[in-house]
């Protein structure tokens, strides 16, 4: 299995114990702007919480943040070093040291639960058969799927799924680890049981963690420091108890789940996701 | 729109294809002839399993209808040779045009219903449910990790499989030969290897090659470009198989006409 740490950058000011900087950060697809300028860090070894409603912007910076997303403007760096000019090895290095979780699992349908986990080690690493078997079965008693190795995802249950993907992501000891909506789709009990799983995980590894939810009960459940994004742009950034206590008017209305006036044109849904008023109302 | 435009705008649009496939064809070659040479993996195992799929599994379809082309191409043949009192030219007939053209041609379209629609299929599926994203974020090239796998199994299984359809459509021939043209069978199959040169073998089989370079272009391009929703791996499979009919058929006839053009006369 690796060993090495993601590479610090050596350059004279580059903070420290920062896993994740973000800085001014903008995503567009093809015209359209989606993340207007984002800055924040995320410091080694917490548990920070991207919240944000449906069309904020918030999947697409976790998707930037793992590499799957080009930014159009400012700089991701990672452990100090930037994402943006360093080599593909380097890149990949990165990659190799970071865990993903998507929100539906993203199993390989064609691969057991067993072969999934397997699969970075093979690739990535020359442990023998026998070892990689054994660190499979470690990782699958971690998420609490002792025995699953052999079953295909199809056969498993969406939080089973879940952890399946928890463990996959875990296969090579990351760094950081990211979830999307870990708890979207499960029953209150499933969802309850992923939240604790990523707390031990956390209290475990001692690993940074960056989730991307909406479940709010979840978000405070597990979060060390939360930012709220809303159409693009960072509301929020704070503590949990800095957020509950926050009077920005958006916080407050997705705190207290407030709903939006209703949509009744396409442009207005545009303009909603957007924050940009279109030319023709200008 | 003005005609000229909309035919730019189709010209521009097609390279653009076609550039995109050359990409992905060089991708996957660099995977299969160059990274192993620079200490990179070569997933043998992986391109077994796309061989046992692409040919060994399409071994019972292409005999079956290989024999019944080679059947109806001596039939065809035999209507017009009569006329001149040549039906023992029949067999010379049936494995000039198996070799050369109807061998290779219809292996490939049974394989880009087979295996071309299969892999848009798959990577259309896998890129719906974020299995593509899920490589990316493992620091797997998609394209190394899924399309030269592919790209391997299918050089090397296409030519096979057409050099067994061409043997099937002789034997189809002579099954019509023996049966209603008065041969036996040691002078049906001695009439085929008299007529049989070296030279339309090896052109069905240059374009055999060239076929399977674009099935597993086409067919993985498309799986790649699937939209969002379960329903656009349907609109990718449906593209794959049309796409790679045309581009077979079109690449078929360049062929040709090189072979044509550069034969000794």
């Amino acid at each position: 299995m690796a060993t090495n740490l993601i590479p610090k950058d050596e350059t004279p000011g580059a903070p420290a114990d920062c896993a994740i900087s973000v800085r001014d950060l903008r995503v567009q697809y093809d015209a359209r702007e989606v993340l207007h300028g984002i800055s924040f860090e995320i410091p080694a070894g917490e548990t920070f919480v991207i919240l944000g409603g449906s069309g904020s912007g918030k999947s697409t910076l976790l998707r930037t943040l793992v590499g799957l997303e080009h930014p159009s403007g400012g700089e991701i760096r990672i452990r100090g070093r930037n994402y943006a000019t360093i080599s593909e090895p380097e890149r990949d290095e990165i990659l190799k040291r970071m865990g993903m979780s998507f929100q539906q699992g993203a199993l390989f349908g064609s691969m057991t639960v067993g072969e999934n986990v397997a699969l970075p080690l093979r690739e990535h690493t020359e442990l023998d058969e026998s070892t990689i078997e054994i660190v499979v079965r470690l990782k699958l008693d971690q998420v609490g799927l002792t025995g699953f190795d052999n079953y295909m995802p199809a056969q498993l249950s969406g939080g089973m799924r879940k952890r399946a993907a928890i463990a996959r992501a875990l296969a090579m000891d990351p760094e950081i680890l990211f979830f999307d909506e870990p708890s979207a789709g499960l029953d209150p009990i499933i969802a309850a049981g992923i939240d604790e799983l990523i707390l031990k995980l956390k209290k475990a590894f001692h690993m940074t963690i960056v989730v991307v939810t909406h479940e709010l009960a979840s978000a405070f459940l597990i979060a060390d420091r939360m930012i709220l994004i809303d159409k693009g742009v960072i509301v929020a950034n704070g503590t949990t108890a800095e957020l509950q206590e926050s009077k920005h008017p958006r916080v407050r209305q997705f705190l207290d789940r407030v709903p939006e006036p209703e949509i009744s044109e396409e442009i207005d849904y545009l303009q909603m996701l957007t924050g940009e008023t279109p030319p023709d109302r200008r | 729109m003005p005609l000229t435009e909309t035919i730019g705008e189709a010209t521009i649009n097609g390279l653009a294809y076609v550039g995109g496939l050359a990409q992905l064809t060089g991708g996957a070659a660099r995977a299969v002839f160059v990274e192993p040479f620079r200490g990179g993996k070569l997933r043998l195992g992986r391109a077994i399993h796309q061989a046992m799929a692409v040919g060994v599994e399409a071994l019972p379809i292409v005999s079956l209808i290989s024999f019944f082309i080679g059947t109806i191409l001596a039939l065809q043949g035999a209507y017009e040779l009569r006329k001149f009192g040549a039906l023992n030219q029949v067999a010379n007939a049936v494995v000039v045009v198996m070799t050369r053209e109807l061998g290779p041609l219809m292996t490939a379209v049974v394989v880009i219903g087979r295996s071309g629609s299969s892999f848009a299929a798959e990577i259309g599926t896998m890129k719906v449910n974020e299995e593509i994203d899920a490589l990316e974020t493992m620091a797997l090239d998609p394209v190394h990790f899924l399309v030269a796998p592919k790209f391997l199994a299918m050089i090397l299984m296409l030519p096979c499989l057409t050099t067994w359809a061409d043997f099937m459509g002789v034997l189809g021939g002579a099954f019509f030969g023996v049966t209603a043209a008065g041969f036996t069978f040691r002078t049906y199959i001695q009439a085929t290897l008299d007529a049989l040169i070296l030279h339309d073998i090896m052109t069905g089989l240059i374009k055999s090659v060239m076929f399977a370079l674009v099935i597993t272009a086409v067919g993985c391009h498309e799986g790649f470009s699937t939209g969002l929703g379960s329903e656009q791996v349907g609109r990718s499979t449906t593209s794959a198989v049309v796409k790679s009919i045309f581009l077979v058929v079109l690449v078929d006839l360049v062929f040709t006409g090189i072979f044509y053009f550069t034969a000794p006369r």
